[in-house]
């Protein structure tokens, strides 16, 4: 670990994950770059400090999982479940993150500035989650709360067994999910929607977005909704 | 002569179309929905009741009763993590999820475990701050539904128990009905209150042995390497999930038949899916034996355990240390003569009451309404259990005494004969008075 002024460096070619975590968890700086990433799993895992961590180059899964306030950086593509759980704070992806990103994540912001690959924002609980291209199938399945917006085409099955979470996609839907409808985009959609692209950084017109959500059908269990 | 006013003697009740059997196609055609309903499979299966200690003889030496130690304490998760817990008692209250119990019976779990040294364990809900005061030992659970997980919570638990199925649901995910969803178990799930909640079969950010070990390593790291994680599955391909478990990193696996609870789950998958606890429990110690790691990677087993016979007979087998929900339940109050006229009015009658999902338990256990749920003092109920835990744990020392064993877990196979062929064949012990164990040795 070597530190500068503003930045303490931890080259992941000499220093292990763990040891990097565990700085992180009890902080003594409050920039850290991390060199060297080479697709490292759980990189910056666990912060729970309003730190900043830049990932200079691919992370393997789990990057920045169950963040808490920290904001992390990916400069590259990001693995499976990159921000899973995530309760608070910002994780951006300037490259594609793969399957389950954001999953389950209560709050925070999580951007991806590429593609998401499949089930993007899988039970999310809260998070706002925004995807400069594209997502993947299964994307949103049993989406609890929280806000979803897909600059690109969204895959097939897109918000299966939704709850409350809302989804706002600009290009294409391969196909509804069970139970997701499209949903009348009225003023104070627009508006949240052109918050959450500024906070993305995404120059995009709200109005060219459609919204989907839960047709709430199969909030009770009924003979007719078995799928 | 048929007289009208006495019941026709020359009735017989068919073993195949028996009056439950019936009235469950009678129930079916009225209603178009399948049965949901708590407890465990009902149905007579191979277990521990099938099974018969030796006790000491001319080749053995028997410990005397009450003087002599026998000790009971285990150690769970000492293969990773830094702080592995260690248990007075081998018996721990298994995943019972705060929603489908009141605040209340957790607090008494947790009172009731503490009392003697065993660990509680959360379940599909949270962690409640009730559970987490009063329990000593605190077991979180990592489930695919994710509901009320958070860091915080994560790091407060002694344990993390990676949920992948339940014995009398492998392969199924959860529900909770709505009236049980009050609006303090809609805000932990994040879920608007009143609706039928689901809770999902997969993991959403794993699939498979090679991402588990993924995943662990996440949980690990996130926890610096402090608590042991432990991997529970509903008993089926049991000897594969073992192995993949242990390769994935597990430090204690959790094995859970299919006699185990559940809050809710269809009557058809309860009776139908899963393997007995019984036939379980050897392969998942053959697991352990073939990759060198028996009594390394702790073993603990659920479903159906009732009575410190039940407790020996699984450790004999090679568990360390074994879980009970049921029968923890029934020690808090669960299905007592004292409710009677409320369990009838309910359609049931105690001793038979099994309506968990259904959230009007008389007894204030598994309901979330709060006149009902004011009738479980958590105070006495963990009183309660705590003597049945000291009961299971004397009764299990007895047998372990009788045996010439200084420990429980120094209980071993050749203490066991089976009275049955198919309990032989499963438990992998002679049947008795012979020394044939079916599939293993000729008679
Ligand atoms: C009311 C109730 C709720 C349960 N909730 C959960 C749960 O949330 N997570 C879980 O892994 N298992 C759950 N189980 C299963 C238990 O953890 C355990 O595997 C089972 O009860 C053991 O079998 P036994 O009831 O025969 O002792 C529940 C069981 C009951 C009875």
């Amino acid at each position: 670990m070597t530190s500068t002024l503003e930045t303490t460096v931890v080259d992941l070619a000499t220093t292990s994950v763990r040891e990097l975590n565990a700085e992180l968890h009890a902080p003594k700086a409050t920039h850290y770059a991390v060199e060297h990433p080479q697709g490292a799993h759980a990189i910056a895992a666990g912060v729970a400090t309003p730190i900043t961590v830049d990932v200079r180059g691919h992370a393997g899964y789990y990057a920045a999982g169950m963040n808490d306030g920290g904001t992390i950086t990916v400069h590259g593509n990001a693995g499976t479940g990159v921000a899973e759980n995530m309760m608070s704070g910002t994780v951006r992806v300037t490259g594609d993150a793969s399957q389950s990103a954001g999953a389950t994540a209560h709050g925070g912001l999580l951007v991806v500035e590429g593609s998401a690959s499949m089930r993007c924002g899988i039970s999310m609980k809260g998070v706002d989650i925004v995807v400069g291209g594209d997502i993947g199938p299964m994307s949103a399945f049993m989406a609890q709360a929280g806000r979803l917006v897909v600059c690109g085409n969204a895959g097939a099955d897109l918000g299966d067994s939704i709850y409350e979470a809302r989804l706002y996609v600009r290009g294409t839907v391969g196909s509804l999910g069970a139970d997701c409808v499209e949903k009348e985009m009225r003023a104070e959609h627009l508006a949240e929607l052109a918050e959450l692209l500024t906070a993305a950084g995404m120059a995009h017109d709200p109005a060219e977005f459609r919204r989907y959500g839960s047709a709430r059908r199969l909030y009770h269990f009924a003979a007719h909704n078995t799928y | 002569m048929i007289d009208p006013a006495q019941p026709n003697p020359a009735l017989r009740e068919s073993a195949t179309f028996d009056r439950a059997t019936i009235a469950g196609i009678q129930r079916a055609a009225a209603t178009g929905v399948y049965d949901i309903r708590g407890w465990g499979a009902k149905r007579a299966l191979p277990h521990f009741d099938d099974l018969l200690f030796l006790g000491a003889s001319m080749s053995r030496y028997p410990l005397e009763g009450y003087r002599e130690r026998c000790d009971t304490d285990v150690v769970l998760g000492d293969r990773n993590a830094r702080y592995p817990l260690h248990l007075a008692i081998p018996v721990t209250i298994a995943g019972m999820s705060f929603g489908a119990l009141s605040a209340q019976a957790k607090e008494a779990l947790g009172r009731g475990a503490s009392e003697v040294g065993t660990s509680t364990t959360t379940g599909d809900g949270g962690m409640t701050p009730e559970e987490r005061g009063q329990s000593k030992h605190l077991v979180y659970q990592y489930l695919p539904s994710r509901y009320g997980m958070n860091p915080t919570d994560l790091r407060k638990a002694d344990a993390i128990e990676i949920v992948l199925g339940q014995g009398a649901k492998p392969g199924g995910g959860g529900m909770l009905l709505g009236q049980k969803i009050s609006d303090r178990v809609a805000g932990m799930r994040t879920l608007p209150a009143g609706i039928d909640q689901r809770s999902a079969c997969r993991h959403p950010d794993w699939t498979g042995p090679d991402d588990l070990a993924i995943k662990i390593l996440e949980l690990r790291e996130i926890t610096d390497w402090e608590k042991p994680v432990y991997v529970k599955v509903g008993a089926s391909r049991t000897y594969y999930d073992v192995k993949l478990a242990v390769a994935a990193g597990a430090d204690v696996v959790v094995v859970d038949g299919m006699q185990g609870g559940t809050a809710a789950t269809q009557d058809v998958f309860i009776e139908n899916v899963g393997i007995p606890t019984l036939a379980a429990i050897p392969q998942a110690v053959q697991a352990l034996q073939e990759l060198g790691l028996h009594r390394k990677v702790q073993l603990i087993v659920s479903g159906g355990i009732r009575t410190g016979a039940d407790v020996a007979k699984a450790m004999a087998l090679g568990a360390d240390a074994v879980a009970i929900g049921t029968a923890a339940l029934i020690a808090l109050g669960d299905n007592d003569p004292k409710y009677s006229e409320e369990y009838r009015k309910l359609g049931s009658e105690a001793g038979f009451y099994d309506d968990f999902q259904d959230g009007r338990d008389p007894a204030g256990i598994s309901t979330q309404d709060p006149e009902l749920a004011a009738r479980l003092d958590p105070v006495e109920g963990g009183k309660r259990l705590a003597n049945y835990l000291r009961v299971l744990t004397m009764e299990a020392q007895t047998i372990a005494r009788a045996c010439g064993k200084a420990h429980l877990q120094h209980l071993e196979p050749e203490d066991l004969v089976a009275l049955t062929i198919e309990a032989a064949a499963m438990a992998r012990v002679p049947l008795a008075g012979t020394s044939w164990i079916p599939g293993s040795t000729r008679a």
